[in-house]
């Protein structure tokens, strides 16, 4: 890790930093989670261990809840009213879903790059500014940007024009800055939704050589519909699948969960196989 | 396909193309679209003309100035809407003090705090009836509130028909409208704006501050002073919590004494106005109502300016 990122350690994580030996390598444990909104369960039985400083990938058909599986590793479904959480998400061996949790905390500690790229309507450097100053950064904010953009390989073609207004960059470029944005904060880990699946294949390159770079730094964890994609750039995938229940109702489950070759070359389940082969559905 | 029909088909395909139907019913309903738009802006021009042109001998004999800085009187020669103008300036901003800040704040806790339940939709529905109850039930409740219950310090002499009871009743009038136009602006912030901000470890008041509300300060601002615009224009609100129309002294006073003091406004005055037999008060009440549009228009104005000044404002 870099010094140069604001590190507003908290008491919490750094108190449980111990146990993290515990665990082992994973730095995500996940137990029996389940996820529901209403009445409606997303997605649910999910236990798996996400070690750091790898790509691991969340891929399967539409409405198996992979994305909302993704927003439970930093509580970004706390910001839809309906949805409920159950089992446990250990980060570090500390439970996020704890009584005494600070969820902005947490966030800051896990970045987020969303599906469709959404900049702040600003300029490019209050875009990257922004997390670092409510975090209450006390360095210089400005090699902060500089180093942000560089990271995510976005610092030549905007070094001249950082007041320029953000939603006017291309759509590739928009995206890298949401990766710059969500690096200045110094994360441990970087949680991306489809980041790709509005982008060219140029850019989506451009990304997928970025996140090779990035996960020498961090733990990224990335949910895409683009198996290629999958294949090409992490290090571990998990297969989710949907289960329809009689009267209708759709569960997402995890299916299989491997090394990234092992997924695409000889998986355990026949789902797994038939969905990578294109034989699914 | 055999061959006949595919010789055929250029000449069909021709035909086909170059025939251009007559769409009538999609010709008539262009004329009828049309047709209700030059009406209502037929109505409007008219009553433009007629008011203006009834106002001209106005114009001429008094000037704009000697109008509006000419006090009350019962002498149609002399009279004149300085206390009217003065009084419907200071209502204005009272209604604006109080009902901006609060109404604001409402809709950001309603739109951005407040959990989806059963509670908050039946507040949400009953802002929306509050906003389409007439004004004149606003004047009876400012009459129970501000004046009777609360006289003695809304307005110790006057019985409380003070400048505080008018302000406090348009308030309340514009309230549930700037709670809705607030909430709708905030409504349009796309949440991919506060899932941005939260995303990088801002609060939810963070996200607010530095993200929602410059996205919908526009809307805010233009829906909030649209409304202001609807207070200005409402006699029979103040009618009812005591605006006069007959000669008072407000010189002299000191501010919480004008607010505590008796008042009049523009609109009060032409429903008196407009009721007085002498041929000269007609005139005297188009001139008024001129003025009345003018401020409305300058009102109107001014939430265009800011608009566009603060959508330009995101922008560098």
């Amino acid at each position: 890790m870099t010094e140069t990122g604001p590190r507003p350690r908290t008491r919490r994580f750094e108190a449980m930093a111990s146990s993290t030996a515990a665990t082992g390598e994973a730095l995500f444990a996940l137990e029996d989670l389940a996820v529901s909104y209403g009445d409606f369960q997303a997605i649910g039985g999910v236990t798996m261990n996400i070690s750091p400083n790898e790509i691991t990938a969340f891929i399967g058909p539409s409405g198996c809840g992979k994305t909302t599986l993704l927003r439970c590793l930093n509580r970004m479904n706390d910001l839809i009213d309906s949805a409920r959480v159950e089992g446990s998400v250990r980060y570090h061996g500390v439970d996020l879903y704890g009584p005494r949790i600070d969820p902005v905390e947490v966030r800051r500690r896990i970045g987020m790059v969303f599906q469709k790229a959404n900049p702040f309507p600003k300029s490019i450097y209050d875009n990257i500014a922004f997390g670092p100053r409510v975090a209450g950064y006390s360095g210089d904010l400005d090699d902060l940007v500089e180093e942000s953009l560089i990271r995510a390989a976005l610092w030549d073609e905007v070094k001249g024009k950082l007041r320029d207004f953000a939603p006017s960059l291309s759509g590739g470029q928009q995206q890298r800055l949401c990766i710059a944005r969500a690096i200045a904060t110094s994360p441990d880990v970087v949680l991306m939704d489809e980041p790709c699946s509005a982008l060219d294949p140029i850019a989506t390159l451009k990304i997928e050589e970025l996140m090779l770079q990035l996960k020498k730094d961090y733990t990224i964890v990335i949910v895409t519909h683009n198996m290629q994609q999958a294949a090409r750039v992490s290090d571990r995938t998990a297969f989710f699948t949907v289960d329809v229940a009689d009267e209708g109702s759709r569960t997402g489950r995890l299916v299989e969960f491997d090394d990234t070759g092992v997924i695409f070359t000889t998986p355990r389940e026949k789902a797994t196989e038939d969905y990578i082969t294109g034989r699914f559905g | 396909m055999n061959r006949p029909a595919i010789a055929a088909a250029p000449v069909a395909v021709g035909r086909a193309l170059t025939s251009r139907q007559r769409d009538v019913r999609g010709a008539v309903f262009r004329v009828l679209l049309l047709g209700s738009l030059l009406v209502a802006i037929g109505i409007l021009v008219t009553l433009l003309v007629d008011i203006a042109a009834r106002s001209t001998s106005v114009w001429a004999e008094r000037g704009v100035a000697e109008l509006l800085t000419a006090e009350m009187s019962a002498d149609p020669a002399r009279a004149g809407i300085w206390q009217a103008f003065y009084g419907s300036l200071v209502l204005m901003v009272f209604t604006a003090a109080l009902a901006f800040p609060l109404g604001i704040s409402a809709a950001i806790y309603l739109e951005e705090y407040a959990r989806d339940t059963r509670v908050t939709r039946i507040i949400n529905a009953n802002i929306r009836n509050l906003a389409g109850v007439p004004s004149i039930v606003y004047g009876l409740l400012g009459l129970a509130i501000f004046v009777k219950l609360l006289g003695d310090f809304t307005g110790p002499n006057v019985e409380g028909r003070s400048i505080i009871s008018g302000g406090l009743t348009l308030g309340v009038l514009v309230l549930p409208i700037v709670i809705i136009t607030t909430a709708e602006a905030l409504r349009a912030v796309p949440s991919s704006i506060r899932e941005g901000a939260v995303g990088v470890g801002a609060t939810q008041w963070q996200a607010i501050r530095h993200h929602v509300l410059p996205v919908a300060a526009p809307g805010i601002l233009t829906g909030t002073i649209l409304s202001l615009g609807r207070a200005f224009g409402e006699a029979a609100p103040l009618l009812l919590v005591g605006g006069i129309t007959t000669f008072f002294s407000s010189g002299g006073a000191g501010f919480v004494e004008t607010l505590q003091g008796r008042f009049s406004a523009m609109p009060v005055l032409v429903f008196s106005w407009a009721r007085l037999p002498q041929a000269e008060f007609k005139a005297l009440t188009a001139a008024l109502i001129v003025v009345m549009l003018v401020v409305l228009l300058l009102i109107n104005a001014t939430a265009l300016y800011l608009r566009n000044r603060f959508e330009k404002g995101m922008r560098t």
